[in-house]
């Protein structure tokens, strides 16, 4: 009885009785499940178009902020290293595509898998070698992010939202509104949807697949430089970024892999609960750092119901 | 010349499928064993005994287990190292609840245990298939790590939250902990490797391997030929579990000597994964030959500069160790997918035809 309650009635009432805490928490949770879903997002964008899985997105994350960080060090004005960065992005594209994926093309998926761990390796040695393995401060100011904090008393209690914070999540919707604009409306970007419906149709309508996949990993590329420049604002640019490339798989499967909108949903979802969970549940009863495996066990649940995912296209099978 | 088969008829069907049906398989193999069992012992340094040979033996074990699910019932598993963990965490705790436990009783039973969570953490594979059941092993992979961590009976409520490897031993010899010599350990492991792996090559060529195969290769098919899907899919996870278990029992027991739970994080499951793709999915063989490059590349490259007269910072020599380790696991994956092993069946291939062409 007295376990019971601890475990479904205690955690409810210390949400009731400190509001104002409860929001901070979501708060909290809500930024980096912003985050967490821009990593599933680059996935979600390169699984969609090749059927890759790729597991390089963590470590481009790192890399690119790693560049930026080392080419403003470096003595370039902000905007310059920031443009650099985004060249040295498209030509990791164009490497990967014509030096990884092309001889690869039409290998079973987990074949494609275990080549990008071996970018991730490749990634990981040359970074650490160039750029050194020690954790860097993002060069946020020099990039006009604002710094300082809101204040709000809810309930005459205490809020704090990081002005750094909300940069970040309005920056990353800005970002998700250009990137649907992109594909809804672009040539382009219908030419990287038609691919992601079907291969073979859109070969043979005259859709290059070398370019766009080089198109797809430049994207995943701009999308792994936001998140390397956002996530890097608060805690700063380390190699120790890419574990959180591995909490990108779980919002993945919640959301359905081929699911731009389940990525979204996904990684807000885990991003709010591994921390709700954590604040309520894990510290006062399990001892703490749930944070490690909450949002896989989640995803697991949730697939147990929907083996395809939230969002993820129904799984027909024919023998 | 060397693997001609000619002469060599085989009249029953039996015979057809036995084990080394061309003569020379069969002596290069008493080649190797003759090596790994009395020449390799006789003459090898504690170095090489640690870096390379106690290494392999464990980690090619660990992925025949891994390779039991993923290359022949093809289900993906990401992990492995907190498999291994539950087989080193349960055979710690039997060796110090049950000091009078011969050790090979330990390590063997230890197995179950991995088994049963490898069961557990199968169930989903039913309804989960693909790349999604990878989210069961990886969720699987951080709760058991996270659970090494946080439940102290596991590590007997030690201040350091490491479990160390007390002395055993075994017919009067330390065959573990502190005290054991290289060679004992070497021998100890050599056995229950070669014991297991006979165990494992049988299995897949039997009814079980066979069935586990049909599921792989298509599981509603198999399901219409009248194989129970889920008693094959647990069966695979139990057999491999058990497998890795033991080599994670071996890995803290005989090698490492002491464990802390981020020895088992992910990079051990890729490690295990590497080995088996490298080596080559659904073959016995592959492991053996990932387990040896994986193992022995970062010691040629660590020692490589050296000969070479260049005088090279040890931090940067790991690094480009990542980086070349990265980029051969790209080689090797666009030169043969199907890994080292079909590498060797096409050069056995060849030598048989050797010198004509046809």
């Amino acid at each position: 009885m007295e376990g019971l309650k601890a475990v479904l009635v205690d955690p409810f009432a210390d949400m009731v009785a400190a509001p104002d805490f409860l929001l901070q928490v979501l708060w909290e949770g809500l930024v980096s499940g912003v985050l967490y879903a821009l990593i599933a997002l680059g996935f979600v964008l390169i699984f969609r178009s090749s059927r890759i899985f790729n597991f390089a997105q963590g470590i481009m994350v790192v890399f690119a902020a790693l560049t930026l960080v080392g080419l403003h060090s470096a003595g370039l004005p902000a905007w310059i290293a920031f443009a650099g960065t985004l060249l040295v992005m498209f030509l990791l594209a164009v490497v990967i595509e014509r030096v990884v994926l092309r001889p690869l093309v039409g290998q079973p998926d987990i074949i494609l898998f275990m080549a990008t761990i071996g970018v991730t390796l490749f990634l990981v040695g040359g970074g650490e070698l160039i750029f050194g393995g020690e954790n860097k401060v993002m060069i946020s100011d020099a990039l006009g992010m604002p710094s300082g904090a809101f204040e709000f008393a809810p309930w005459g209690g205490f809020l704090l939202l990081e002005a750094r914070d909300v940069t970040v999540v309005v920056g990353a919707v800005a970002m998700v509104v250009a990137l649907l604009a992109f594909l809804g409306f672009s040539k382009m970007g219908r030419a990287i949807r038609a691919l992601g419906d079907d291969h073979t149709a859109a070969l043979s309508v005259g859709i290059s697949l070398s370019t766009i996949w080089v198109l797809v990993w430049f994207l995943a590329g701009i999308i792994a430089l936001m998140t390397g420049i956002a996530w890097g604002s608060r805690a700063g640019v380390s190699f120790a970024l890419q574990v959180i490339a591995l909490k990108a798989l779980p919002v993945l499967m919640l959301g359905g892999l081929e699911s731009i909108t389940g990525a979204i949903v996904g990684g807000l979802m885990i991003g709010i609960l591994e921390k709700v969970f954590e604040i309520y549940w894990g510290q006062p009863l399990l001892g703490g750092s749930t944070e490690a495996w909450f949002a896989y066990v989640l995803a697991l649940l949730v697939l147990l119901f929907r083996p395809q995912g939230l969002f993820g296209e129904k799984i027909i099978e024919r023998v | 010349m060397l693997y001609r088969t000619s002469g060599q008829f085989k009249t029953t069907y039996r015979s057809d499928q036995a084990l080394f049906p061309i003569r020379q398989d069969a002596f290069l193999l008493g080649i190797i064993l003759l090596f790994a069992w009395v020449i390799l012992p006789a003459s090898a340094s504690s170095f090489a005994f640690q870096t390379l040979l106690i290494p392999v033996l464990i980690y090619a074990l660990a992925a025949t287990g891994l390779n039991v699910l993923t290359g022949y019932a093809g289900q993906l598993s990401l992990g492995t190292g907190a498999f291994m963990g539950v087989g080193a965490y349960a055979c710690y705790k039997l060796i110090t609840l049950f000091p009078e436990l011969n050790l090979i009783v330990a390590v063997l039973l230890s197995g179950l245990f991995s088994a049963g969570a490898g069961v557990l953490f199968g169930l989903p594979s039913l309804r989960i298939k693909g790349f999604y059941l990878a989210i069961a092993t990886l969720a699987a992979q951080f709760f058991l790590v996270w659970l090494f961590e946080k439940w102290g009976w596991l590590y007997n409520y030690n201040a350091s939250g490491a479990i160390q490897v007390p002395n055993v031993s075994m017919f009067g010899i330390w065959v573990a902990g502190p005290q054991a010599t290289d060679r004992a350990q070497y021998f100890f492991v050599l056995a229950l490797v070669t014991v297991l792996t006979m165990v494992t090559i049988n299995l897949t060529r039997g009814n079980l391997g066979r069935s586990w195969k049909a599921v792989r290769d298509m599981d509603i098919a198999a399901e219409l030929i009248g194989i129970n899907l889920l008693k094959a899919k647990l069966q695979a996870f139990a057999v491999s579990s058990y497998l890795v278990g033991v080599a994670g029992a071996l890995f803290v027991f005989f090698w490492r000597g002491a464990a802390e739970p981020n020895l088992f994080n992910i990079d051990l499951s890729f490690r295990v994964l590497f080995i088996a793709i490298i080596g080559g999915l659904g073959s016995v063989l592959g492991n053996w030959l990932g387990a040896i490059l994986i193992v022995a590349l970062p010691v040629v490259l660590n020692t490589a500069p050296h000969w070479v007269g260049l005088d090279i910072s040890s931090s940067t020599v790991e690094h480009v160790n990542v980086m070349i380790v990265g980029a051969l696991i790209v080689f090797f994956l666009i030169v043969e997918p199907h890994g080292l092993a079909r590498l060797w069946a096409l050069i056995r291939e060849k030598l048989i035809h050797w010198p004509f062409p046809y």
